[in-house]
């Protein structure tokens, strides 16, 4: 009835585990009782949960994205004290298999749960705005991605109190991820979460390209769009080309498992070599995904702090679509030692530091803007800073692991770990934190606390410093990745250093948290009445903060680049001039549906029997999302009107704030 | 979600339009586009059709079968590309012309590689001829 679910499923002798799933289990039940005793049920079924707004859909996505940091980073803090205690005798307080999900968890949630849902989370936000749009081209669809990122999370989570995870590391290779040597459900549970939560981030990325490519504001042609839209493009087509390799990859996985085949195996002519080679093809353009929209970022903060049009802007978006096309010709860097002769790993080695040239084309690009502006160093632009000085740094390492004999001393060690820290903290994390602190204001309508924003900009910078640079001392040493212990105690000081490293990191994301609470409190002093509280350049600044449902009264007509920047350099005249000749219309919204949110309920349901084998709950699942489907294809309503006086209303006061509280 | 258009395409009553149609979409361009449809499906089953007799007769040199068909295949999906896809090369097609391309470029990296990386990669083993097999118990 149950497949292989039953009482011995949950672990009542683990005592780390009981407290870990126990509080997670308790702060669950405790918003949710909060939400019920406040009677907030309504507004947040209707207000959000169901929304199809792409700005509310992105805050959510960035909400999902900073819990699972909590979760991740809870992760990397068991991992830091166990390494720092588990020397000669001493074997710390995590036993090897209990180590092993840890790591396992810790670097599958912070890419797929932490950093994608971060970066969909931004560009969903920014995108139509800066484009002067309504919408995306599927709301609907977009409602559907998050709920189906939100199922993988969900199941991830879930491994923790039913079951276990995978500790087959965050990648799950074979032959360790076949049936014979993980038995258990752990790999399922990777698998199956990362299966729904893929279809999520692909409808996203073809939803994401389409409304770029097709439902620009007028005017708006290619080299006029803000470069975070052109990084953003270059992201979700790496998406569109790249995940149905993961999806695919792990399916042969899947069948391999479930079906007794030979995709992976090491016997019956499998070959397991043939899945590392296929998960990179996926695994180096995913590192893409994340770091170009943090580039855009990178690039809309930095102009906007120097109050400079953008350096380079052609070369800007030259560079990178050139990395969205090189990306896919360099994912054998990731396995040299695998095997491939001098030719082949040649190849890749020059392609992957021919792929450095753009990115140093881009830093560049920002020094140059940097210079001779007048800078002004608030918070977003300081983690714009850091960002430089780090991920050039680990853009060095990079090259250096390059080198083909080089990666044959360094693979595997600390080294690496340090270097794909340093590039994804220094470039992913600062960029989405920039990226937080930068729109925050347009989001919800008053900025974040300035001093505590400045506390975790400088903890997070001073911490990942001292927590990762031992580890490329360590790594040179030769200490190997995934140790739950070690007998040489030379290399306990090193690591009791990047422990104290982490705890700063740990003071950092309690200050985010502390600005969040600080800032909500004080928020009728740091109301954004104009809409637009850095001096901004693109068009979502010349929106009321939080933008109306529609974002624009009227479509912007776009004249060059840095839209909004040439508005705001018209004189009063031509600006009163322009307000009289608007003629307002009615305006046609998407309806709210639960769709999304249903369908991955079911999909949750389905997905939670195929790792329990329970079979007659998967046919249960998937005729729910199947009916799901069918009854939003039969909907009757899916518009509903703004009248023109109530759009009129609206923009009429904005105006009036945006002319009269700013002197651009 | 492609938003249904309420209001009805010019001049055409709702229940005389045959196919699903977008705004301003004539009676004439209809019937042009089934038309397309109708001279892609013949050319697709003649295509099926020519590589299920090239596979199994005996008429032909039988080392140039597997290229014939190949050629077919290609042929084949030329077919779906221009008549169910509406690939062309006007000036309204860009983009699905660049999408289509960089698909195929991307395909071609992803094949090319993968068979590239997987022959090469025993190339640091010792070839099967030199392993003495006798001497180990």
């Amino acid at each position: 009835m149950f497949g292989k679910l039953s009482w011995s499923a949950i672990p009542i002798n683990e005592p780390i585990d009981m407290i870990a799933s126990g509080l997670m289990i308790l702060a669950v039940l405790g918003v949710l009782a909060w939400v019920t005793v406040k009677g907030h049920w309504p507004y947040l079924w209707k207000e959000w949960l169901t929304s199809v707004d792409h700005k509310r859909i992105g805050v959510m996505y960035v909400v999902l994205a900073l819990v699972m940091l909590l979760r991740g980073f809870t992760d990397a803090v068991m991992m830091r004290i166990q390494q720092s205690i588990s020397v000669g005798p001493d074997s710390g307080y995590l036993p090897p298999e209990h180590y092993n999900q840890i790591f396992s968890a810790h670097g599958t949630i912070m890419i797929f749960f932490m950093a994608m849902p971060f970066i969909i989370g931004l560009m969903n936000f920014a995108v139509p705005l800066q484009l002067g749009i309504r919408d995306v081209a599927f709301p609907t669809l977009n409602s559907v991605s998050l709920w189906l990122t939100a199922s993988g999370i969900l199941l991830t989570n879930l491994s923790l109190v039913i079951g276990e995870f995978a500790r087959t590391g965050w990648l799950a290779y074979p032959p360790l991820s076949e049936l014979k040597y993980s038995p258990g459900v752990g790999v399922d549970y990777y698998l199956w979460a990362l299966q729904i939560s893929g279809v999520g981030t692909l409808l996203s990325g073809i939803n994401l390209a389409t409304t770029i490519l097709k439902m620009r504001a007028p005017g708006m042609g290619y080299m006029r769009m803000p470069v975070f839209c052109w990084t953003s493009l270059a992201s979700n087509l790496l998406i569109i080309a790249a995940f149905p390799v993961l999806t695919a990859t792990f399916a042969m996985l899947l069948l391999d498992r479930y079906l007794g085949m030979h995709f992976f195996t090491a016997d019956g002519d499998g070959n397991p070599m043939m899945y590392i080679n296929l998960i990179w093809v996926w695994g180096h353009p995913e590192v893409y995904i994340l770091i170009l929209p943090c580039f855009g970022v990178f690039s809309e903060v930095v102009s906007t702090f120097s109050g400079k049009p953008l350096f380079g802007y052609r070369s800007m978006v030259a560079a990178t679509m050139a990395i969205c096309i090189l990306s896919f010709i360099v994912w054998l860097h990731h396995f040299f030692t695998m095997g491939a002769g001098a030719n082949v790993n040649g190849f890749f080695g020059v392609m992957t530091m021919i792929i450095a040239v753009p990115t140093g084309v881009k830093v560049y690009n920002w020094l140059f803007t940097l210079y001779g502006g007048r800078v002004r160093f608030q918070v977003p632009i300081l983690w714009s800073v850091g960002f430089m000085v780090t991920f050039v740094i680990g853009g060095m390492t990079g090259v250096l692991l390059a080198v083909p004999p080089a990666d044959f001393v360094l693979h595997n060690s600390l080294f690496l770990i340090a270097h794909f820290h340093n590039v994804i903290i220094g470039g992913v994390v600062f960029g989405v934190l920039a990226g937080y602190t930068y729109w925050f204001p347009k989001a919800f309508g008053f900025t974040l606390d300035e001093g505590w924003g400045k506390v975790s900009f400088w903890c997070w910078f001073v911490g990942f410093y001292l927590a990762f640079m031992p580890l490329y001392y360590l790594g040179m040493l030769g200490m190997t990745r995934r140790l739950q212990h070690y007998d040489d105690p030379s290399w306990q000081p090193w690591l009791i250093v990047a422990a104290v490293g982490v705890a700063l990191i740990l003071a950092g994301i309690l200050a985010l948290i502390i600005q969040l609470i600080v800032s909500i409190r004080t928020r009728d002093r740091r109301r954004d009445v104009t809409g637009d509280p850095w001096n901004g350049r693109t068009l979502e600044w010349s929106t009321p903060s939080p933008p109306p449902a529609w974002n624009f009264a009227i479509l912007p007509h776009v004249e060059r680049e840095d839209a909004y920047w040439q508005v705001k350099r018209r004189t009063r005249e031509e600006r009163v001039a322009a307000a009289k000749a608007l003629v307002y219309e009615a305006i046609h919204m998407p309806v709210n549906s639960p769709t999304g949110f249903i369908t991955a309920f079911f999909a949750v349901v389905t997905g939670f029997a195929l790792i329990w084998h329970i079979w007659w709950m998967v046919a249960l699942g998937l005729a729910g999302a199947l009916a799901t489907t069918l009854i939003f294809a039969w909907r009757d309503e899916s518009e509903f009107e703004i009248p023109a006086e109530a759009v009129a209303q609206a923009d009429r006061t904005h105006q009036d704030a945006q002319w009269t509280g700013a002197a651009p | 979600m492609a938003e249904t258009d309420h209001h009805a395409p010019d001049g055409i009553p709702h229940d005389a339009v045959p196919l699903d149609t977008a705004p301003g979409d004539s009676r004439e361009e209809l019937l042009a586009s089934l038309k397309v449809y109708i001279v892609g499906l013949a050319l697709a089953i003649l295509l099926t059709a020519t590589s299920f007799w090239a596979a199994s007769t005996h008429v032909l040199w039988p080392p140039g079968v597997p290229i014939g068909l190949a050629v077919l295949a290609v042929a084949q999906m030329g077919v779906h590309l221009v008549f169910f896809l509406h690939i062309t090369t006007g000036p309204d097609n860009t983009n699905n012309v660049l999408a289509l391309a960089f698909g195929v470029l991307i395909v071609f990296l992803v094949v090319a590689g993968s068979l590239w990386i997987m022959a090469n990669i025993s190339a640091n083993m010792m070839p099967l001829e030199m392993m003495d097999l006798h001497h180990q118990h």
